[in-house]
């Protein structure tokens, strides 16, 4: 299938987003799509599956102006979207995910479930997917979830598949797997418009690369005659200095100490301290701990064994309020779910976890408040028309940078970041290290779990390595490499 | 990266065209309402018959302003109306067997709020469903006031003025249940629109994990509401109570009816994380007017119910719409 969009602008009330886009794509291409948080690319392809209708412009299928009603006719059409934020039914099973819409029934309505297990299990062994087709989903890592997705556009016959950062929350194997499987879909000619900010992802996937930048496409190349740099300079309109910012902060006392963590069957043994000023990173398979550890010290679950020390004295943590009545900030690898309140305002959520430090004479000091919001926002550099608009409104990773305001905001001792810059561009992802510098500068002592393994060396003052729940080993900055990581993650020596 | 820190509008809200019809949609409807039924019968604006329109408002306004916090979070209060009679039962009782009518006026409320701390507690502690929960309560408090009664009104409440002053007293020509309605409307306003209280409650009814992760107790605050939701009813039946001079067993059936009705007339959303309790008063209003309306209007009782349900279908349609 040929897709061609031409002169696409679209407004959202007096944002004008989109103002004047082309696109085009060949059937059995990867064709990656590119640029900062807010450029508009989700915006884009919810316009050419239907969600929104473009102001202007003109949209070719094969050659033929058409234009979907709703994402549904385009699925049927062979456009299938797999989005940032995904839609799987979390208490329904692998199985009645895969046919949701478009059960096969007899004459009176009967549910064919063999012959759908057959038609699904036909389809996971060609994308080569082991998966129980009985399983909630909701019980499934959201790499496995990602597959079903790939694995229902496949059956719906989709000529066209939009993956929407799709490795964002994948660990290395599946990433492994997904690579396979687009490699698998292009050999049958089914055409992939994959957007993500990882540049080493896409020059390793992508036969072309198109650039968005505030609204407008800047050009289309082949990915084999551009490189990382003339690619990121049509991004963000200049060239970067330095990716990771370089870091000053004195390392001081030891501020935050965890021993012998333990919850049953999960982590055991977990033991370590950091400093004020210092960048821990933590590193691991997706899988093997790290947020566990991370969600029992913050209070979400329980601990089953072990103490915490914040400045030497011991900490009784039962739930979230105490660890950040106690000066522990958390921000959570799911934005969506643990992160944002989507309908309210930015600036509700923004100010959420520090609203009773607003109350003046029993009334919230909304002008305080204001203040505050507006100027995190400025610092994060949210992109939204005003600190009123709904949460839900912003791309992707603007939410990611409110939840990040949120947690700064509280102004904590501890700040564990869990995945901090997930689905935010190369730009923000400077900015947001050169943000933990600062916090590292004024003395809070960083915990970062991060599944980005250049992110981990680029950041980091110390990595630890989780390994099946165990403490796999410690690298200062100067020893830790890829491969030391890689191979104490995957518990060798 | 380009500063887009322009793009941040500092100063006032940006209020959209939605946003304005959403707001003023149920005002518009009790006037058009209004409107219609004066047309009918213009007996309707007169001040005399005004004011006692707000007074049968009052108490199911009462009910469904804490019902506008319950359905904030997300949840529903079937209760209330049992709990309505239980409380009254209780202080009917209390003033019968001699305990001063304002000591036990306030004991009445604090039963109330006690009998909505529970439901609260089988919520966040038992983890039931607030429909689940409340369904048992209802019966279980209704069954209570009947045991308590003996299935007979109680009288002989006696002749303390406070006592009748709540239902029956006026306050510079006002109803005093208009009065106490207002005053509750105020307090609970600010409780729900200025004040942290109310934040919480938003954000557990968006979404109440994150909100506990952002280190709201959101156990408590819920089992407050239930609370707040208990008190309400207890109030209106204190009102009821002096109005009859009795303690019935069986009032308050069905109110919580009319309370969630008025909830939803006023555009808070049954799903949670949205709502106004100003659109609740507005709603009630709506429920007051038909009521009163279709009664000056002769129409039958029977008919009255037919148009509330219709009305109520319509409204949700269009609510739906936007
Ligand atoms: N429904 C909406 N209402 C108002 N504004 C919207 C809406 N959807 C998107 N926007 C705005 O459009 C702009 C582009 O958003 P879009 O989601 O397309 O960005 P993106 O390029 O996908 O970014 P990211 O990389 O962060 O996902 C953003 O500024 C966003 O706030
Ligand atoms: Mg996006």
């Amino acid at each position: 299938m040929e897709v061609k969009m031409t002169g696409i602008t679209k407004s959202f009330g007096h944002n004008s987003v989109l103002r004047g886009v082309d696109f085009g794509l060949h059937a059995g291409e990867v064709h990656a799509l590119m640029g900062e948080n807010g450029a508009g690319k989700s915006t884009l392809m919810n316009i050419l599956t239907g969600l929104h209708t473009a102001d202007s412009g003109e949209i070719l299928v094969n050659g033929s102006e058409r234009t979907f009603a709703n994402p549904k006719e385009a699925e049927v059409n062979g456009i299938s979207f797999i989005h940032q934020e995904m839609n799987t039914w979390a208490d329904m099973t692998v199985l009645e995910n895969l046919f949701l819409g478009r059960e096969l029934k007899n004459g009176i309505g009967w549910i064919k479930t063999k012959e759908m297990k057959a038609q699904a299990k036909g389809v996971f062994a060609e994308l080569g997917i082991h998966l129980d087709l009985n399983r909630d989903v909701g019980t499934l890592s959201v790499g496995q979830q990602q597959m079903i997705e790939i694995a229902k556009s496949l059956m719906t016959n989709a000529e066209v598949i939009i993956m929407d950062e799709p490795t964002a929350a994948l660990t290395e194997r599946e990433i492994d797997v997904l690579f396979t499987i687009i490699e698998k879909l292009k050999s049958r000619n089914v055409a992939i418009i994959y957007i993500s900010h990882r540049m080493e992802e896409i020059f390793r996937i992508s036969d072309r690369i198109t650039v968005m930048r505030d609204g407008v496409s800047v050009a289309t190349k082949n990915t084999k005659e551009t490189h990382n740099d003339e690619i990121v300079r049509m991004m963000v309109g200049r060239d970067l200095e330095d990716y990771y910012p370089e870091k000053h902060a004195e390392i001081g006392e030891v501020v935050f100490e965890a021993k012998q963590l333990g919850q049953e069957k999960v982590f055991k043994n977990i033991s370590f301290q950091v400093k004020a000023g210092e960048i821990v990173g933590f590193s691991g398979l997706m899988g093997a701990g790290r947020t566990e550890v991370m969600r029992s010290i913050f209070g979400i679950d329980p601990l089953d064994e072990g103490e915490l020390y914040l400045e030497g004295e011991k900490l009784l943590i039962k739930s979230p309020h105490d660890a950040i009545r106690k000066g522990i900030g958390f921000l959570t690898e799911n934005r969506k779910d643990e992160g944002l309140i989507l309908e309210d305002s930015i600036c509700d959520n923004i100010s959420l976890p520090s609203i009773d430090g607003f109350k003046k004479h029993l009334l919230i000091d909304t002008k305080a408040e204001h203040d505050f919001a507006d100027m995190l926002m400025k610092r994060l550099n949210v992109k939204a028309m005003t600190r009123e608009d709904p949460a839900s409104s912003l791309s992707g990773g603007n939410q990611q940078k409110v939840v990040l305001a949120k947690w700064v905001g509280i102004g904590s001792k501890v700040l564990i970041l869990d995945e901090p810059t997930r689905g935010v561009d190369v730009g923000a992802k400077r900015e947001i290290y050169q943000l933990m510098n600062e916090l590292a500068d004024r003395g809070v002592a960083i915990i970062m779990v991060s599944s980005d393994l250049p992110e981990i060396l680029g950041v980091s003052d110390r990595v630890l390595v989780i390994h099946e729940g165990k403490l796999a080993g410690e690298l200062s900055r100067t020893e830790a490499t890829e491969e030391k990581i890689m191979t104490l993650a995957t518990g060798g020596y | 990266m380009k500063n887009e820190v322009e793009n941040v509008q500092i100063g006032n809200k940006k209020v959209s065209y939605k946003d304005l019809i959403s707001k003023l949609g149920p005002l518009l409807a009790l006037i058009v309402l209004m409107i219609f039924v004066t047309v009918l019968n213009p007996g309707f604006i007169s001040p005399h018959n005004i004011l006692n329109l707000l007074r049968q408002v009052s108490t199911n306004a009462l009910i469904a302003f804490g019902m506008t916090f319950v359905i904030i979070t997300g949840g529903i209060d079937l209760s209330v109306g049992s709990t309505l009679a239980l409380s009254s039962a209780l202080t009917a009782g209390m003033i019968v067997s001699g305990l001063d009518p304002i000591l036990a006026m306030v004991a009445g409320v604090a039963i109330g709020f006690v009998l909505g701390a529970v439901n609260g507690l089988l919520i966040t502690k038992g983890r039931m469903a607030p429909f689940i929960a409340t369904l048992a309560t209802m019966t279980i408090f209704r069954g209570l006031t009947l045991v308590y009664t003996d299935g007979n009104p109680i009288t002989g409440i006696g002749d303390s003025f406070i006592f009748k002053y709540m239902g029956r007293g006026y306050l510079f020509g006002i109803p005093f249940p208009v009065v106490l309605m207002l005053v509750c409307f105020a307090l609970l306003f600010m409780l729900l629109h200025k004040m942290t209280f109310g934040r919480k409650t938003f954000a557990i009814g968006g979404n109440e994990k994150a909100a506990y992760i952002a280190g709201i107790k959101s156990d408590r605050i819920k089992i407050m509401i239930y609370a707040i939701s208990g008190m309400m009813a207890s109030i209106a039946g204190i009102i009821i109570t002096s109005r009859l001079n009795s303690a019935q067993p069986t009032a308050g059936t069905s109110y919580e009816m009319d309370a969630i009705a008025s909830v939803v007339l006023g555009g808070t959303s049954l799903s949670g994380g949205r709502g106004r309790i100003v659109g609740t008063l507005i709603g009630a209003l709506i429920i007051g007017t038909l009521n009163n309306g279709l009664n000056l209007l002769g129409v039958s009782s029977f008919y009255q119910q037919v148009v509330k349900g219709i009305v109520i279908i319509i409204a949700v349609l269009i609510d739906r719409k936007k």
